[in-house]
């Protein structure tokens, strides 16, 4: 654990840029119902972590809820690039 | 204030970017071999670029007065092609003797393939035969929670490897208490999007300890700040932290993993 000796208020520091988040989120999330692209695995997935804001350890969950959970490497390498959210994710 | 890079691809960066991080207090940079963007066509690509990095790009950076040094490997990406990673693989070991090199890096996994499990495994066999340092990438976004258990686990199977002497870079919330537990390094990397923001990064690092967690920029050919770590010095910075702190972490503490090769060393 690490603590700073002069601890500054963190609501002082950081909810002008978390509000600023929030609300592009809240954009994000009208746009896509706007575009009818509401039925995009990664948007579903984003929807689902979204749900863990109500959990403990809110950064953590809302990674693990984007993440494939499968233990087993697969075969093989098809595509280099990563898409944020698990594609097999079942619906 | 004064820091280490410890992890940042030169090769895809300008000479302005290095005047920046002189002034703003870097006194080493370190290259871990990786992707270029696209497939290297023959091994002839990788001797090259080793050339490159263990020779041509610590001269440029000598321009500047900072010490470079080098970490070797075929990156993750290119390990689905068995015949060429190991061509590569045999390669490395003549390169090793070269001075700025810190060790096998970095290694790892993209999309946690059997070969690309294959090829780690055989990295971290040349890292044991060579005693050297081991730097690993893990996965990007939803591949990185199972890569990164599947990277821990291998090397915490090989007996000859101490754990003290392994990074495994790019960890976030979900994956950094698996490298702690293990007893090895974890690097912090400081993305605009991807991978970790300053005060995420910060966060982990008040909960986790700063002992076995460094920070870097990671830059290279893609969206990445090369002055990332100096600017999550500031916001330590903004948040209370002291001068004494923010030396252990962005300069002692990296010394001290670094240190473990003999051909590290850092004018103070
Ligand atoms: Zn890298």
């Amino acid at each position: 654990m690490l603590k700073p000796k002069d601890k500054q208020n963190s609501v002082e520091l950081y909810f002008m840029e978390a509000r600023s988040k929030l609300i592009d989120i809240a954009a994000f999330m009208d746009r896509i119902e706007r575009d009818g692209q509401t039925d995009d695995y990664r948007y579903k997935a984003f929807l689902d972590a979204l749900k863990e804001l109500d959990s403990e350890k809110r950064a953590e969950s809302v990674l693990l809820a984007l993440s494939d959970p499968t233990e087993e490497p697969i075969e093989a390498a098809t595509t280099k690039a990563a898409s944020g959210a698990w594609p097999d994710k079942p619906q | 204030m004064r820091y280490i890079e410890p992890h940042a691809h030169m090769v895809s960066r300008t000479t302005d970017d290095y005047m920046a991080m002189v002034i703003a207090g870097c006194k080493a940079v370190c290259e871990p071999a990786f992707w270029a963007g696209f497939d290297r066509s023959s091994v002839n690509g990788f001797y090259d670029y080793f050339c490159q990095l263990t020779d041509y790009e610590p001269k440029r950076a000598a321009k500047f007065k900072l010490p470079h040094f080098s970490w070797l490997c075929i990156n993750p990406k290119e390990a689905e092609d068995l015949v060429l990673a190991r061509e590569v693989i045999s390669m490395i070991p003549d390169f090793i003797g070269r001075k700025n090199v810190l060790g096998i890096g970095e290694i790892g996994l993209n999309k946690n393939s059997r070969n690309e499990l294959t090829i780690l495994e055989e990295h971290v066999n040349l890292a044991a035969e060579h005693n050297q340092l081991i730097l690993v990438h893990t996965p990007h976004l939803e591949d990185k929670l199972k890569g990164t258990r599947l990277i821990v686990d291998l090397i915490k199977n090989d007996s000859r490897i101490d754990p003290n002497r392994v990074l495994i870079d790019h960890v976030e919330e979900h994956t950094v208490k698996y490298v702690m537990d293990a007893g090895m390094w974890g690097g912090l990397t400081l993305y605009p999007e991807s991978k970790c923001t300053s005060p995420r990064a910060i966060d982990i690092i008040e909960n986790f300890g700063a002992d076995r967690l460094w920070m870097n920029s990671a830059c290279d050919w893609g969206i990445s700040v090369p002055l990332a770590v100096p600017y999550a010095a500031q916001e330590m910075r903004r948040r209370g932290y002291d001068d004494d702190t923010l030396d252990q972490v962005f300069f002692k503490n990296p010394v001290k993993f670094l240190s473990q090769c003999h051909n590290f060393s850092v004018r103070d």
